[in-house]
């Protein structure tokens, strides 16, 4: 069996079998579950296929959230991205289908957690919109799926992937950081290179608290997957350019966690301190729960 | 280590794991605890359910789960909606259990037979779920295997009984707890398995004597 726990784990796996890491984490899931390639193939290509729609449902809705706060930014972006912009196609493609993904999900729609609910609009933004810059085959963003999974096990392993025990570093700088190394993957970079758009991705959201407004998953989250899958975008070209991180992927993981660990109670999914508690945060709470905490 | 379908998944109706899938997931344990369609609950909400039930749709979840969809069905949305319609009384009311995880919730359900049962459990993360009290009694119940939960008289030899039978079945216990609410009276046992449990298997179960009722979860 692929056994990893690190992300040199792997790298050294993909290195010594001459594989990608995608045929790793396949490989280390036909036997985990015991069950065959094509069925687990099978299964992350139906994640993706709830991806596409839920890409296609938000792009053009304007239909609000339960709550209010969020909904039609995707619909408004896709609007201006048609005429105006600085950022070019991919990166524009990116903030529109991470937008789209997020904001569906806000008004109870299906989506697949990737790594979570709150973050779940990155890996389909930016692996999305690669694919059609690259004009990458289906299987291809599907083994990217793979990778991506890797780097969340191994964040799983030794930091953590919820908002209530690491801040948003856990959900939506993991979802970065998969995303990143999923891209490089995509555009034929080797394991190394991989490896290093972990740590720069994720190095660049330490830190971030899950400050949520009311508690719920819309402000700061819908906007902040547009913000995170960009910065995968920007890891991705640094490592694929051949720049590393001074700090390997490994180390960043372990300071993911002691800064997580480090974060107060009330900057992590509690919603009480940073955003949640400002004036404006706290009339929308009053308003939605008719009284503040 | 998990698996990879742990990080990429669940394939869920939004916006939130814990409060959204994980709530559908506990009305659709509870609803199987029940052992048949329910037409009148009361859900009791505690903690941060009680808080932001509204935004997150906990209610929603909640109700779809007692018709009995999963976390991913596009109808959760409707669920309130098609509860009223289907002729199911749910009642919302915020609560305080004191010290239980913040995403707690009791489900007071009367079925369409009359059968009465009461279930309290916790929504922990990432869609994941406890059931920590049914009809009183302390349990531990994840809703992620097959399981066979029994009501029985707290004597020596009952637990033996049924797991003979589950062995004859070649059914392997992964999980397995007894609680009581006192000494000598009611106990209750629940076994939780990798493979699924026959209705067979079930049968003889609830046909032993000292067995005075038994319950056959599938997994949620």
């Amino acid at each position: 069996m692929n056994r990893f726990s690190t992300v040199i784990d792997l790298i050294a796996l993909a290195n010594k079998q001459q594989q990608s890491l995608s045929e790793i984490l396949i490989d280390y899931e036909v036997e985990k579950s015991r069950t065959t390639r094509d069925k687990v193939c099978q299964a992350m290509d139906q994640c993706l296929t709830v991806m596409i729609k839920a890409v296609e449902n938000g792009k053009n809705s304007r239909e609000k959230s339960v709550s209010g706060m969020v909904g039609g930014d995707a619909a408004q972006f896709g609007e201006y991205m048609k005429v105006n912009g600085l950022l070019g196609t991919v990166t524009q493609k990116a903030i529109l289908y991470a937008l789209s993904v997020s904001e569906v999900n806000a008004r109870m729609g299906r989506i697949v957690a990737s790594p979570t609910a709150g973050s779940c609009g990155i890996l389909p933004g930016v692996l999305l919109a690669v694919g059609e810059a690259l004009a990458v085959p289906r299987e291809k963003i599907v083994a990217g799926l793979f990778t991506a999974a890797g780097v969340g096990l191994v964040i799983n392993e030794h930091a953590s992937l919820a908002g209530a025990s690491g801040g948003c570093q856990a959900e939506c700088g993991s979802a970065s950081a998969m995303a990143a190394a999923a891209v490089v993957e995509m555009a034929d970079g080797t394991p190394d290179q991989v490896g290093q758009a972990i740590a720069l991705a994720l190095k660049n959201l330490l830190g971030l608290v899950c400050d949520p407004v009311a508690g719920l998953v819309e402000v700061p989250c819908v906007k902040r997957n547009a913000f995170g899958a960009v910065q995968a975008l920007v890891a991705a070209e640094l490592a694929l350019a051949g720049i590393k991180s001074v700090i390997p992927p490994d180390e960043v993981i372990t300071a993911a966690y002691e800064i997580g660990s480090l974060m107060p109670q009330s900057l992590r999914e509690t919603s009480e301190a940073g955003l949640a508690k400002t004036p404006t945060g706290q009339v929308i709470e009053a308003k939605l729960y008719g009284q503040t905490k | 280590m998990k698996g990879v379908f742990d990080i990429i998944g669940p394939v869920m109706i939004g916006p939130s794991s814990s409060h959204t899938a994980g709530a559908t997931r506990l009305g659709k344990l509870a609803r199987a605890i029940l052992g048949e369609a329910p037409c009148q609950v009361i859900v009791k909400l505690h903690g941060s359910f009680a808080k932001t039930y509204r935004g997150h749709g906990t209610d929603k979840a909640i109700a779809a789960g007692l018709l009995g969809f999963s976390s991913d069905d596009e109808r959760i949305p409707a669920a309130l909606t098609i509860a009223s319609a289907a002729g199911m009384k749910i009642e919302f009311v915020k609560d305080d259990f004191a010290d239980v995880h913040p995403n707690t919730a009791c489900l007071e359900m009367v079925g369409k037979s009359g059968r009465k049962a009461t279930v309290m459990g916790s929504s922990i993360g990432g869609g994941s779920i406890t059931v920590t009290k049914i009809n009183g009694y302390q349990v531990e119940l994840t809703g992620e295997y097959a399981t066979l939960i029994t009501i029985h008289e707290d004597r020596p030899g009952v637990v033996a009984l049924v797991t003979q039978v589950l062995a004859q079945g070649d059914i392997n216990v992964a999980f397995m707890r007894v609680s009581r609410l006192e000494r000598g009276a009611e106990a209750l046992m629940i076994l939780e398995s990798d493979e699924p449990i026959s209705h067979q298997a079930y049968d003889k179960v609830a046909n032993i004597p000292m067995v005075k009722s038994a319950m056959l979860v599938p997994p949620i």
